[in-house]
Formats: structure tokens, sequence, C-alpha cells
């Protein structure tokens, strides 16, 4: 359902070009759990926004579903972000005036979902994540887990296939990590695709797919078939 | 994949600014305060102006409107003339004169005026009182109201009659609690009937009509022992006849008088005219350096959306990941500073017409309202100024990079 083809991505830092992504071949099937690993500035982060359609590549081919959305109009591209995929973050990324209910209900507002039908979404997905009775509160009386447990919820109400998640423990402890953890690998045995961008080794392992990623290329693609069975593909 | 469209609801997007406002309350009171200042200073403003102008127009239609009014002698001098060097003085104004500025179409009422003073009494009391000698028209062309009774009959100008109208004072001060109505006074050496009470307190020509008993112009020529007016006054039939009526009156008068130019003549609507315009015109002047501060506040509400934008970066980033496009982030904006420009001049609208009500109270006779143009023109000043102003931040929270925005740097 994805592929990536001869991605590149430059920019400039100062009078120096640097390569981020140089030359990145991929397929990534329907719901597979995939993790990419390495060193901080080896491109996995930008490599996770491409994937997001948060940056466009400076050249190569992105095609989600069979369709190359390196040719949509930045609209178009919103759109699909809204629709197709979910992002968590190491900093949760919540809107701190927004209630928790608010925050997730957020992606709907966006997809013009009237209100009637946002509500009871918006409260299956806080009950489904037994954030029930935290609907009310503010980020700032939430605790890291709550946070990201809200901001999952949030990335998943526009019942995305593709849930991007960038260190989503990196601002954890290790309980309210492997929560996190838990909950984002039921997601994916539900049949979400599952992108994990992390340093930490262990968590990294936790993936059947792992890449490992050292200046802008992918010098390791490791998949143990055996511990999940094939998800069917897209 | 369906076609990109993103119908988010008004009512999503009036929430979502709302709650922006109330997330930074000091940030939100400070731009409504300086909103509000700016309008209930437009506001305030130009209802003083307003104010000042109703007041003078109003004093000046007091005396009636259309009016022409003709002086005996002349008011200027104009050098050394064979009637000067003769020792004449200027002739009377008579009531055939008066009768004689009647013949034209577009004068509508002539009133001859005398005045003079003399005893009134009746059951044993007795006051000084001025006495008007003037005919029928004299109500209408002053706008004056009857308290109880009738004005003077409608009779023709030369006839006496042994009728009088007296002022409510002298009817307070010579009747007490009686009615006054048919009963018989007795001024200088004649009798009169009173016939009615005069109702309205203005004034006329320094006099106060409170204090001044009204008889046919023929008896108090009669009582006075003379033949000549004190005034004569011409209303026109319409505005734009004033200036028509006034040369028909000049000719009239200056044949009647053996070509002599003995009368002066003054139109109430020039000077009218002058006042209304140098006041209208101080208005707008009130008016536009208030709105300056409007404009003031615009630029403040664009300062303060570009930190508001910078501030919450992160939150732009995360919107644009949530699928946002970049025209929703501009309307989100441009939204907010409208909102924030609409109470803000709402807040000055009740400000303003809070300070306009405290001017009328200190000053009762001071009609301090403001116009409906400057409501209007201040209000539509705010919101437009909130929505240029914003632009420029709109555009630039649109432009941000999120993946830079998202990592905070």
């Amino acid at each position: 359902m994805i592929e990536l083809r001869a991605i590149h991505r430059d920019y400039r830092v100062g009078d120096q070009w640097v390569h981020a992504l140089d030359g990145i071949d991929l397929r990534i099937r329907a719901g597979e759990y995939l993790s990419i690993m390495g060193p901080s500035g080896s491109g996995k982060s930008t490599l996770l926004n491409l994937l997001g359609l948060l940056d466009r590549p400076t050249a190569g081919q992105y095609y989600l579903n069979g369709e190359d959305v390196t040719r949509l109009s930045d609209v178009e591209q919103a759109y699909v972000r809204n629709r197709e995929i979910g992002f968590i973050f190491q900093m949760f990324h919540l809107v701190p005036r927004l209630s928790a209910a608010e925050n997730v209900e957020l992606p709907l507002i966006l997809a013009g979902v009237p209100r009637g039908e946002r509500v009871p979404r918006v409260n299956q997905a806080l009950a489904a994540l037994n954030l029930a009775d935290r609907g009310h509160h503010k980020p700032d009386q939430l605790s890291g887990g709550q946070r990201q447990r809200v901001a999952i919820a949030r990335a998943t109400i526009n019942r995305p296939n593709v849930l991007l998640a960038d260190e989503p423990t990196g601002n954890l402890d290790q309980k309210a990590g492997l929560e996190v953890m838990e909950i984002i690998e039921d997601l994916n045995r539900q049949g979400l695709t599952l992108i994990l961008v992390t340093h930490d080794q262990q968590m990294g392992l936790r993936a059947q797919r792992r890449l490992r990623m050292v200046d802008g290329q992918i010098t390791s693609d490791r998949e143990e078939a055996h511990e999940h069975p094939a998800p069917p593909s897209a | 994949m369906s076609t990109p469209h993103h119908p988010v609801h008004s009512t999503d997007t009036l929430r979502f600014a709302w709650q922006a406002l109330r997330g930074y309350p000091t940030r939100t009171l400070l731009m409504l305060l300086a909103m509000a200042i700016g309008v209930s200073a437009v506001v305030v403003l130009t209802s003083l102006g307003e104010g000042a102008r109703r007041y003078v127009i109003g004093e000046f239609s007091a005396l009636g409107t259309n009016l022409i009014l003709v002086l005996p002698g002349r008011s200027e001098t104009s050098g050394i003339t064979p009637s000067t060097m003769m020792g004449e003085t200027p002739r009377d104004l008579t009531l055939d004169d008066a009768l004689a500025l009647t013949r034209r179409y577009d004068v509508r009422r002539v009133a001859p005026l005398n005045v003079g003073s003399a005893e009134i009494n009746w059951g044993g009391r007795t006051r000084e009182v001025v006495i008007l000698g003037s005919t029928h028209a004299l109500l209408d062309i002053r706008h004056w109201r009857m308290e109880r009774g009738k004005f003077l009959p409608a009779i023709d100008m030369d006839r006496a009659a042994p009728v009088a109208v007296i002022g409510g004072k002298i009817r307070e001060e010579l009747f007490g609690t009686t009615s006054p109505l048919g009963k018989w006074v007795r001024v200088g050496d004649r009798r009169f009937r009173v016939i009615g009470v005069m109702g309205s307190a203005g004034r006329s020509i320094g006099i106060d009509v409170q204090e001044t008993v009204i008889i046919p112009v023929a008896s108090a020529h009669q009582m006075f022992n003379t033949a000549s007016l004190f005034r004569i006054l011409v209303e026109a039939r319409q505005r734009e006849s004033i200036e028509p009526v006034k040369r028909f009156v000049v000719a009239t008068l200056q044949q009647r008088h053996q070509g002599e130019k003995d009368v002066t003549v003054i139109t109430q609507d020039a000077v009218l005219d002058t006042f209304d315009k140098i006041l209208g015109t101080l208005t707008y002047a009130v008016g536009a350096i208030a709105a300056i501060s409007l404009g003031v506040a615009g630029i403040l509400i664009m300062n303060v959306m570009l930190v508001a934008v910078s501030q919450r970066t992160p939150e732009i980033g995360l919107l644009k990941a949530l699928g946002a496009p970049p025209r929703r982030i501009v309307v989100m904006v441009i939204t907010e500073a409208v909102m924030l420009a609409a109470m803000g001049a709402t807040i000055g609208l009740v400000l303003g017409e809070a300070g306009s009500l405290a001017l009328r109270h200190l000053f009762p006779e001071l009609p301090a309202h403001a116009p409906a143009w400057a409501i209007i023109t201040a209000f539509s000043v705010a919101l437009v100024s909130g929505l240029v102003f914003s632009l420029l931040p709109a555009r630039r929270a649109a432009k941000l990079d999120p993946v830079l925005a998202l990592s905070g740097r």
C-alpha cells in the first residue's frame, strides 16, 4: 500500500547541501508493523514526515494506495492526511486550552463531520483507551501516559490506514511507555499499519520488520515472518 | 480517493476561535480594551459634535423656519447719501408695507409685529407687561403652541379687536387658579377679553413669551398711538424661495419708500446653514481623529496575532498534520482577529453610548446622540481593521512548515 521509489530529500544548511534521504526504495504492505531505527541525523524522522505528507521529496515517487501522492496539491495532501494517516509524537502535541475530548474531536471537525455524530465517536474512542472519565480534563491535568493515549485516540478517530509514531515513548516512564506500545501494537493487530521511529533498541526490536538507517540510506531491512501471521495484502 | 473537500462547519470555526481567545485571557482583554477605547472614542466625540450641531439648529429653528426678518432702518453705513445730508430719518415700516409683502405666491405668511409696554390689571392685581401687537399668522410663524383657548382671530391686519392672548406667567400671577378665558382685563386704558393662554416657553427677540400679552396689531397701534412696526416677519413657502422672497421684500419696500433702501432684511436660514455646515464638518473631523485610534487598535491586533501565531506554532503544525489545509489556517486566524475586533467594537459601542448618555445627563440642553453614520462607520472600521491586519499573521501561519512547527524549532 505504500511504495517509495528513489526518494531523495535534500536541503541546504548554510552553503552545504544535506542529503537527508539519499535514494530510498521501500514497500510497506497494509497491516505491517515496521520500526525505523538509526542514529540522530540518519534521516529516519525525515522519512517519517515524508510518509506522513508533512514534507515533500526533492526527487522520487511516493505511491499511497496506488496513487502518486507527491503530485497532489497542498489541499489534497491535507485531505489525505486527515483521512488516511494518524500521527503520534514524542511531545504529544495536544492543544493545551482544549479538553481531552476536544483534542480528540479536532480531526473530525476538520473532516466536516457534524457535531451530533462527533460526540458519540469521541466518547467511544476515549472509552476504548480507558479515558472515559478524563474527557473534560485539560492536557495539563493528565499524566504523560494519559496524554499519549489522548493523542492516540485523536490519531485514530478518523480510522486511518497508517499510524506514524515518532518516538512515542520518548517522554514517558517505562511503565507508561510499555502501556502505549501495547495499545498501538493492539491497533496494529486489528489491521492498522504501524510505522515507528525510535532510537531505542528495545522498542525497535518489538516490530516484526526493522529498518536501520544511516546517512539517509536504508542499511538493513529485517523481517521476522514467523512471529506474526502475514496480514492480508491491501 | 474522493475529491478533497473540507466543509468545516462555521459554528466549529467560531467555537475554535472563541476557545483560542479564552485560552489567552490577558491578551484578549488588552485587545478588547484597545478596540473598545477606539470605538467608544468615535461614538462619544461624534455625539458631542452632533449634539452641538443639533443644539444650535434647535435654537435657531425655534425662531421659525424659512423666516425673513424685516427691520426698519439700515444696519450698515453706506457713505453719505442725500438723505443723510438732509438729516432725514428712515421711514417707518407700516401695516401697508406688511400687507404689500403678502402679495406673492411663495410668501406663506406675514406677521407684523409691534412692541410696547403697558400695565395689565385684573381683579385688583396689576403688573407691567410687554405688549406684542401682531396677527393670527404669528403663532404659526413662531411655532408656538397654545396652552388653552385660541390665538388672535384671523382678521384683517388693520382691524382692531378687544381680544388678548396672555403668557403663562401672566395667567399665573393675575388669575392664580381661576380660568382666565373670557375674563375682561384692563391693558393700559383699554379693556380686552382674554381668549387664550400661550403654552410654549419660546423666546422671541429676547422677550419671554410667558411674560407678554399679545393683542391685534391695530389695537396696539391705537393703544400706543403710532402707525409704525417694530418688525415684519415673512415666512417663505419653502427653503428654495427664501432668496427670491428676500429680493421681493427688498424691492417692494424700496419701491414703497420712494426708492430708499431703508430697511434691513435678515434671513435666519443663511445663518443656520453656516452653523450647520461648520458643526457638521467639525463632527466629521473629530470622528475621523477618533477613527485613527481604531487604526492603531488594528495594528495592535496585527502585532498580537503575529505573537499568537508564533506562540502557537506547534499547534498550527499539529492542525496541519491532522489535515487542515492552508486556507483553513488562514480562516482560523482571521476569524479569531475579527471576533476580537467585533467584541471590542461592541463593548466600545456600549461604552460610547453610556458616555453620551452621561453627557446628556450632565448637559441636558445638549442632545448628544452619536449619529448613525458614526456608529456604523466605527463598527465597520473596527471589523475591517481586524480583518486586514490579520491577513499578514494568517498568511504567515498558513506558510509554516509543519515539520519545523511540530519540532518546535
